[in-house]
């Protein structure tokens, strides 16, 4: 066992983790914080997205000890301080990009990451940072346009519905 | 996971020390090796994750040369190695975006996967390896599938590649998992031409010396015409016979003089 302190969500926070916790158990079992989710847990799927020094990655595949000292945001991190949804999270409810949710938090955290090195991406761009990011409801299209939407662009020029 | 407990040093040589245990392993972003442990494939005692060392990270050009830290992630490459643009294209398409932010160039060349991508760049530009004890040319570096000159413990610190001419790099992306079906990267010197070959062989990254030979009298797509890998030691398995992939090879090699200019 080892202790470990990092800052998720603005807050510092420490716990006793095994060599082999992965940071997403340590955040959903430790700190109580589900919204990161798991979904494939073998890297693919991108529900377990979160913001890790600034840069997404994917919590099923680091290990709790190696985020010590680190700055990382989760989903639960992405609402606005009174509470209400930020942004991104206000896009995707505007145009309707979720079905089921499993996959929304991940969305929203790699949207995340995109928008804040890339403000205006193109809706290529869009679909290209998401290769990382499944949703078995397949509900792309919906979700490309509510990350454009959240970049500010008009979202009438996407093609697919 | 079976258990096992991890150290994070923060220099070289505290992990060199660190890996002298029985049964260490090295962990760099563990884009790799992470899943492999979920899998129960490998039980090492130790992990001595390398993540924290500032001394391997970085890209720096100077004289011709981009050298790259070993701990460097393939998002830095992409965004940093703009003095060797066909490097940074390739570091820039391996997986998606977050492996790209976890996943390094020392991982990926120690662990030799035959359809990783960056085996390609190391020997498609003769690149040097560096690590704590010594230098390795690619072209002594690369001995099979996931097998390396590489001795246990041993470091990867930084790669060195001289900047070509021209280069670039073409891959044939399995469309499931998007890890190179084949995968070619073709770089001009001015002493000769280098084309190496990922994802196709059963022996790992090869040079295609018959197309170099080729294409360092003539730079272009035409000077490949007639030319042809054989199929016998090529990978076989659902996604693509081993002449289905002798054939990519040709394919990819042409297109990826074609898009080096």
């Amino acid at each position: 066992m080892a202790n470990v302190s990092m800052t998720v969500n603005g807050k510092t926070v420490s716990g006793e983790v095994k060599g082999n916790t992965l940071l997403v158990d340590f955040l959903r079992q430790n700190l109580h914080l589900t919204g990161t989710h798991v979904g494939c847990d073998t890297s693919q799927c991108g529900a377990c997205n979160v913001s890790l020094n600034g840069d997404v990655v994917k919590s099923c595949t680091m290990f709790a000890a190696e985020a010590d000292g680190a700055d990382l945001t989760t989903i639960e991190g992405m609402a606005n301080e009174d509470g209400s949804l930020g942004v991104i999270q206000a896009a995707f409810q505007e145009y309707h990009g979720l079905q089921c949710g499993f996959c929304t938090p991940g969305m929203v955290m790699a949207a995340q990451d995109l928008l804040k090195k890339n403000p205006k991406p193109t809706e290529a761009e869009v679909r290209h940072h998401l290769e990382g990011n499944i949703c078995r409801c397949t509900g792309y299209h919906n979700i490309v346009k509510a990350i454009m939407a959240a970049s500010g662009q008009d979202v009438g020029a996407i093609a697919a519905e | 996971m079976y258990a096992f407990d991890i150290e994070r040093p923060t220099t070289v040589a505290e992990a060199v020390a660190a890996l002298k245990d029985e049964d260490a392993q090295a962990l760099s972003g563990g884009q790799t090796l992470i899943p492999t442990l979920k899998q129960r494939l490998a039980s090492p005692s130790k992990l001595v994750s390398l993540s924290g060392i500032a001394e391997t990270k970085g890209v720096s050009a100077d004289g011709g040369t981009v050298t790259v830290g070993g701990g460097t992630t393939h998002a830095a490459v992409a965004a940093g190695a703009s003095a060797y643009p066909a490097l940074a294209a390739l570091a820039g398409g391996i997986g998606d975006p977050a492996v790209r932010n976890r996943g390094t160039i020392g991982g990926s060349v120690a662990n030799n996967d035959p359809a990783a991508c960056y085996p390609a760049a190391v020997l498609g530009s003769g690149a040097t390896v560096v690590t704590n004890a010594r230098e390795i040319a690619a072209d002594d570096y690369f001995q099979g599938m996931f097998t390396t000159a590489l001795d246990e413990g041993e470091i990867i610190t930084a790669v060195k590649f001289p900047v070509p001419e021209k280069a670039a790099y073409i891959k044939f992306e399995q469309p499931a998992s998007r890890f190179a079906l084949v995968g070619v990267f073709v770089a001009k010197y001015a002493d000769g031409v280098r084309v190496a070959v990922t994802g196709a062989s059963e022996e790992g990254v090869f040079r295609w010396t018959e197309a170099e030979a080729a294409l360092s009298g003539n730079f272009s797509a035409g000077a490949l015409d007639g030319l042809s890998v054989s199929a016998d030691g090529m990978i076989s398995d659902l996604h693509g016979t081993g002449a289905y992939r002798a054939h990519l090879v040709a394919v990819l090699t042409k297109r990826a003089v074609a898009a080096a200019g």
